[in-house]
């Protein structure tokens, strides 16, 4: 009859602490990811970065667009001429997106018009493309550029995405969606408030 | 006791019988490492790519000592390394330059590999290593183009930070999570920086290591695609074909690294920044938040896929969904197995549905992102894509080499064109040549069965000189 050499066998009876020793030490690894992962995410500075801006659209010449500042991007103003206004129309069946339906950069409501903007003659968007984050150019006049063809509005350079004058995509470019509208309200026939659209 | 038995005398002997390892592995991988004896120049860039490895983590070192992660900063001090501090444009430009020879090199060593097949049975991961190691460089390059926080460097990272936008669902809060702020800024700056000096440069070496260590077990492939280790001497046991790789190949590469320096440095002092190829002119511009570039491109070693990316619009998905349908149709009608037959089927459909059908279609920017990918890590598929019944380009069918050549020409035009403004033409020319580089590669397992194979020798072709 053959015996097991207590120094060859196995302790079964340590099994179960190995087991459970292994993991909790499996756990206390997982939670120390946390603090690591959390130091990643913005920081409370970077959030209260936040703060509205105001802008005085009072010095701005018809035709011509300004850009604030807000949250680290830019936000341009386009004061829009009549012939500007009216180019609109035109491009409405040429636009991916005419009523500004999807829901990626959701438009306000009070600029889910044609014009996308409280007032037709200001358009106030962010000057980000809505495809990978270049700077449009623009506003470019009609034939000023070829990606544009006969419309005028904004063209990314970067990938070749051509917007109107109501920041609305064209159709079967690499960008999905309109230019993003931040919140905004006025506060005066010429001063806006941009980051906040809260009534009273 | 305890001691090793060492055949060595002197110091070399004290050192070796308590620390063996140290001439064992001299050996191993040096000394008595048996190379084939037929390789060609392609068999160099290995070699310099180490090189080139080592020149850039020097003069990285050095630049550190100057440099300030800091987006109020960082501008100001590389100009200030380029123009104060004593010698530093040489080492500022030495690794800018470097960073385009050191994918050079690793572009013609992968073709290398394409030419002889030397991805095959048994060398699967020794190129699934080199893989990761070019992933890691592409990591590296994107990083450090973040620092010197110039205009290219601060709207690149915005274009690339935001691909990773384009993910349904949690794209947003990844693009976030990548930035550690809502823009581009100095939370981000601090981070590429930590991700370029340390966190991937040790990846970067643990995987190079990885990448030498599994080719010395199975030993190198060469320009005939012959087993060399098939045929031994029978007394000594070494592969009849094979020279020990010190002193024969130490020689010959740093024959070709003395050509090679020649070439890096003439650009280096001659053309550092290559017309706009290897730095680009808005980066001697200040990062502007507010007016990115007129045209914004990556730098060249990127452009091919960035191309794929931009090719990828709205009416092209139509084409990609009956690529899509053609090619699980192929591999419908070539496999035998029931369940895999439907399994393709149905993986193709639920791609098409995604792809094309209204109200369930992701954005054709996400499906830019996924093809850019899938054009980079479609290299790690190369061992189970080539079918060939031999490895080298010398015994296949003459019209596999041209393939070979045409899959060059698209990569180097879609590159090109990833350099320019985007237009029409070499947009619609990009949509093509995407999808011709997708089928060079998915169609590869049949392709590269076909055609009239020549017999392959057993011993290496070599003429002694």
């Amino acid at each position: 009859m053959s015996t097991v050499d207590p120094n060859d066998a196995v302790d079964e009876s340590r099994r179960s602490a190995l087991i459970l020793t292994s993991l909790a030490g499996g756990a206390g690894a997982v939670a120390l990811a946390v603090p690591f992962m959390a130091s990643l995410t913005p920081s409370e500075r970077a959030k209260a970065a936040g703060a509205p801006v105001t802008a005085d659209l009072s010095q701005l010449a018809p035709g011509e667009r300004m850009t604030v500042e807000w949250r680290g991007k830019p936000v341009w103003i386009v004061r829009r001429t009549p012939e500007m206004l009216e180019s609109l129309k035109k491009t409405e069946g040429e636009v991916a997106d005419p009523q500004s339906t999807r829901t990626a950069f959701p438009t306000p409501p009070y600029a889910k018009n044609e014009y996308r903007s409280i007032k037709p003659e200001y358009f106030i968007a962010i000057g980000i493309c809505s495809h990978l984050g270049c700077n449009p150019l623009g506003p470019l006049a009609a034939g000023t550029a070829a990606p544009l063809g006969n419309a005028p509005g904004f063209l990314c350079p970067c990938h070749g995405s051509t917007f109107d004058l109501a920041g609305r995509v064209f159709k079967n470019k690499p960008a999905p969606d309109n230019l993003e509208v931040p919140p905004h309200k006025y506060l005066s026939d010429t001063v806006v408030l941009i980051g906040d659209d809260s009534k009273a | 006791m305890g001691l090793h038995k060492t055949e060595f005398k002197g110091l070399m002997g004290w050192i070796d019988a308590r620390m063996p390892t140290l001439m064992s592995e001299y050996k191993k991988h040096l000394s008595e490492y048996y190379a084939p004896k037929n390789f060609n120049v392609w068999y160099v860039f290995g070699g310099l790519a180490i090189t080139a490895l080592v020149l850039q983590i020097l003069t990285g070192i050095f630049l550190t000592m100057n440099y300030k992660p800091d987006a109020a900063h960082a501008f100001a001090s590389v100009e200030y390394i380029m123009r104060e501090v004593p010698g530093g444009w040489f080492i500022r430009y030495m690794h800018s330059t470097g960073a385009s020879f050191f994918f050079i090199v690793v572009y013609l060593h992968m073709f290398r590999a394409l030419l002889y097949g030397s991805y095959r049975k048994p060398r699967e991961l020794v190129w699934i290593f080199g893989c990761l190691i070019f992933l890691c460089l592409m990591g590296e390059a994107f990083f450090g183009y973040l620092l010197p926080w110039g205009q290219m460097s601060y709207w690149g990272a915005q274009v690339i930070v935001n691909l990773f936008g384009a993910i349904p669902l949690i794209g947003p809060d990844l693009s976030v999570f990548i930035r550690g702020d809502y823009v581009i800024g100095d939370a981000t700056l601090n981070r590429f920086f930590a991700f370029h000096v340390i966190a991937i440069p040790l990846v970067l070496l643990g995987l190079v290591v990885a990448h030498i260590l599994a080719l010395h077990d199975v030993g190198s492939n060469n320009p005939d695609g012959i087993e060399i280790k098939d045929t031994l001497d029978p007394k000594t046991g070494r592969p009849l074909d094979g020279i020990p790789f010190h002193p024969y190949y130490t020689v010959h590469d740093i024959y070709w690294l003395s050509l090679f320096l020649i070439a890096f440095f003439a650009v280096l002092f001659l053309a550092p920044e290559m017309g706009g190829y290897f730095l680009e002119w808005n980066n001697f511009i200040p990062a502007d938040p507010f007016q990115g570039p007129p045209h914004i491109a990556p730098v060249w070693y990127f452009t091919p896929f960035y191309s794929i990316l931009r090719a990828t619009t709205e009416y092209f998905m139509w084409f990609l969904a009956a690529g899509t349908i053609a090619y699980a149709l192929l591999v419908y009608f070539s496999l035998k197995n029931t369940l895999a037959r439907l399994a393709a089927l149905a993986i193709a459909l639920v791609l098409v549905v995604f792809m094309v059908v209204p109200v369930l279609k992701l954005d054709p920017k996400f499906w830019g992102v996924v093809l850019m990918g899938i054009s980079v890590l479609i290299f790690f598929g190369l061992p189970w894509l080539d079918q060939s019944p031999v490895k080298s380009i010398r015994y296949r069918p003459g019209w596999h080499f041209w393939l070979l050549v045409a899959f060059v020409v698209v990569f180097v035009v879609l590159g090109y064109f990833g350099t320019q403004p985007p237009e029409d033409t070499r947009n619609l020319i990009s949509q093509v040549f995407t999808l011709l580089y997708l089928a060079f590669f998915l169609l590869m397992p049949w392709w590269s069965r076909m055609g009239e194979f020549k017999p392959v020798p057993a011993r290496v072709s070599f003429a002694a000189h």
